[in-house]
């Protein structure tokens, strides 16, 4: 297959080379994806907008199922030579992709090479560095990139007579009000990326020795202190006193008591704006993830979930330069600022965000700046983000255990003990997958 | 038995062939490929691997973890088995018995076999969800407060329901047929010898049902271990958290969620062990007890 794609390449050059420019053959590349409904039409527009933008150059995008699915085709496909020329890979598999040295093109080498002038301040605070190596080289092009806020219910609020809590300190102190107007104060979609990921970035803690595993995967180890364990033992309180709901690990179980005008807070990602506005009756609003004022030093920055575009290696320059003309499209401020409203996932760049607050849009839409103001707080040395591999199993220990948490199987001191035991054997295991 | 002899020798290999390649193909060449990738740690990708003997089997079988897992792919077996072969043989002898309006009768029970384990999951996943499920409004009658995703007996117990109620078609089919072939003057002259039709179930029926019994047996515990992934997968939505698993779904979960090569290719071997040993255990010594005619 690669060498009938090398072929045919080499006709369409002939073909170019022997006939005028009017009949001009246009070289492919392609995208696989993991964004469904509403954000693969999105996608699909954006493909189209640069296929029309010029004629070098074809993108065709392909649904690929969940983020796990698409990893795992794109790694078949790898290891069978017909890999995509960009692959969308998510947050917690971006160890994988990134440790597998010679798997991609850095999205930076990609662009430079193309004579893309890039420089990596020109993206915003919590992105900028999150698929990044250790020596600040930007590997994967981050593509829908949220954060984790706080969604709150106006109607409930009001009802309670309270505003929504900067802080756990403040949370605590207005639940039983919600809860006293027939709300379940609080409930949230994803613990090891709210509650664990970002907690330690909102509180600048430490979250793996080894740089946060930027610095490599041998020996890398999870650290976990007093701050989280206090956290989740008071979550565990809140929601013996009904001030808190779980409805277990999967995302929409937990928002739809949200939706359904049930719960009154509700964390989830910046980028779940487009469907909340879309699907509940009631006013809402955003606003920044809380924090607990009693740790030193909190109140930082957090950093993004979602996924980035990585360029695959083994592509003839032809298209890799396609590649990189498909990164600059993607990246300016025009489409980032579409995405951004379609979607509500972050912009990515400085530029897009000065052209989405000239344009006035947080102006009717304030709570869609919430994310990227967040993002931009000031950082810390634990704020850019973290580097793990066999992360997805790692967050599978952490749902488990919290899951325990809840139903009151374990301690938090427990679940602790054996979240770092089986993470770090997870962590030990991935080191030896690279052969070193 | 009489011999029959082919003309050439090469015939009933020619004719063993396409057999022969399939199971080599599909079967013993990627065992094989799984057996020698349970001894390494590799890299997804292919760039990388490291030799690591029997970790990958130390590891695996020294987590918690997995220990829990096997624990409920075992009770969970029991319980898919027992419970769809006896519920069948029930509705089987009940409707072996009707006379009028039997072929619809025996029709409503069939139809379910025609669903596909992932649709029967998802109506599961209907039926209990924590939100809208009408059976947990129904439960909720009862006072049990089920919650499919947060606790670990609910979601058991939903899983258990969905498997039986996509099992007991098939083995209702092969009961009837099973019955069927009984022959009258067998049981006319049971019930001339004894009046209790209990009595005449289990000691005239039943060991007549016995082939047809052992062979099921085989079918469902096959089913309970391998088939039901499509049902675990829909109900725990590919996020398996503090929920049941199967043996089979972690090593999909490792394999091909986590990329996790060597982990779950040591997790598939097991698995390919205790299915043989599975095999030796129930033709050396349940197919003994069983009396073909």
């Amino acid at each position: 297959m690669a060498y009938r794609k090398t072929v045919a390449s080499l006709v369409a050059a002939a073909a170019l080379v022997g006939t005028s420019s009017a009949s001009y053959a246009a070289t492919d590349i392609s995208w696989w994806h993991a964004m469904g409904g509403r954000l693969g039409e999105v996608v699909v527009d954006i493909a189209n907008g640069y296929n029309a933008s010029q004629d070098a150059c074809k993108i065709t995008p392909v649904f690929k199922g969940t983020y796990e699915e698409t990893l795992t085709a794109g790694i078949a496909a790898f290891r069978a030579g017909e890999q995509p020329n960009v692959l969308q890979v998510f947050d917690a598999g971006a160890a994988t992709i990134i440790g597998a040295k010679g798997a991609v093109i850095p999205a930076q080498d990609i662009l430079e090479n193309a004579g893309v002038a890039f420089n990596i301040e020109d993206y915003i605070d919590g992105v900028r560095y999150f698929y990044a190596d250790s020596d600040g080289k930007m590997i994967g092009m981050p593509f829908n990139s949220s954060t984790p806020i706080l969604y709150t219910n106006e109607d409930a609020l009001k009802k309670a007579g309270v505003e929504a809590p900067k802080t756990w300190e403040e949370f605590q102190e207005i639940a039983p009000k919600l809860k006293e107007a027939g709300y379940v104060p609080l409930a949230q979609s994803h613990l090891p990326w709210i509650f664990t990921e970002n907690f330690k970035s909102r509180h600048n803690l430490q979250f793996a020795t080894n740089n946060n595993g930027y610095d490599g995967a041998k020996d890398t180890k999870l650290v976990f202190g007093d701050p989280i364990k206090n956290h989740f033992t008071a979550v565990k309180g809140w929601l013996d006193d009904g001030l808190f709901g779980y409805y277990g690990t999967g995302w929409g179980d937990n928002q739809t008591p949200f939706n359904e005008g049930k719960v009154a807070m509700w964390l989830g990602s910046s980028g779940s704006f487009g469907g909340i506005s879309k699907t509940v009756e009631f006013p809402f609003s955003a606003t920044y993830l809380p924090y607990w004022d009693a740790v030193d030093g909190a109140g930082t920055g957090t950093f993004i979930g979602g996924a980035a575009l990585f360029s695959m290696a083994g592509k003839p320059d032809e298209e890799n330069k396609c590649v990189a003309s498909f990164f600059q499209y993607l990246t300016s401020p025009e489409v980032q600022y579409m995405w951004h409203k379609e979607t509500g996932y972050v912009p990515i760049t400085n530029a897009a965000y000065e052209l989405a607050k000239t344009d006035g849009y947080y102006k009717e839409a304030p709570a869609a700046e919430i994310g990227i103001k967040q993002l931009t707080l000031p950082g810390g040395d634990w704020t850019k983000g973290y580097r793990m591999g066999f992360y997805v199993q790692i967050r599978d220990v952490m749902n488990r255990e919290y899951g325990k948490i809840m139903s009151g199987e374990t301690s938090v001191e427990d679940a602790f003990k054996t979240i770092e035991a089986d993470g770090n054997k997870l962590l030990e295991r991935f080191s030896k997958t690279t052969g070193n | 038995m009489k011999k029959v002899q082919f003309r050439s020798w090469w015939i009933p290999y020619a004719l063993l062939l396409p057999q022969l390649a399939i199971v080599t193909i599909f079967f013993l060449w990627p065992a094989a490929e799984a057996v020698q990738s349970s001894f390494y740690l590799e890299d997804p990708f292919g760039f990388g691997s490291t030799f690591v003997g029997l970790d990958n089997f130390t590891d695996m079988l020294t987590s918690t973890d997995y220990g829990r897992v096997a624990r409920f792919t075992g009770v969970f077996t029991l319980f898919v088995t027992f419970l769809s072969l006896g519920i069948a043989l029930l509705l089987a002898v009940k409707a072996d018995k009707v006379l009028r309006g039997a072929s619809t009768y025996k029709t409503l029970l069939m139809w379910v076999y025609a669903v596909a384990p992932p649709v029967a999951g998802l109506i599961g996943v209907l039926l209990f969800d924590q939100h809208v499920g009408p059976l947990v409004d129904f439960f909720a009658l009862f006072g049990w407060k089920m919650q499919i995703g947060v606790n670990y007996f609910d979601t058991s117990f939903a899983m258990v329901t969905t498997a039986v109620w996509k099992q007991i078609p098939v083995n209702f089919i092969f009961f009837l047929s099973g019955l069927q072939g009984i022959s009258k003057s067998v049981q006319e002259a049971a019930s001339i010898d004894c009046r209790s039709g209990m009595r005449r179930f289990w000691t005239v029926t039943f060991p007549l049902l016995a082939p047809t019994g052992f062979f099921l047996l085989i079918i469902n515990i096959t089913y309970a271990f391998f088939d039901t992934f499509g049902i675990v997968d829909v109900i725990v939505k590919n996020e398996p958290g503090n929920n049941p698993v199967t043996l089979v779904y972690k090593v999909y979960l490792d394999g091909f969620r986590g990329n996790d090569l060597g982990g779950s290719s040591a997790q598939s071997v097991i698995l390919m062990a205790m299915v043989f040993v599975l095999t030796v255990i129930q033709f050396r010594l349940i197919e003994r007890r069983v009396h073909y005619t």
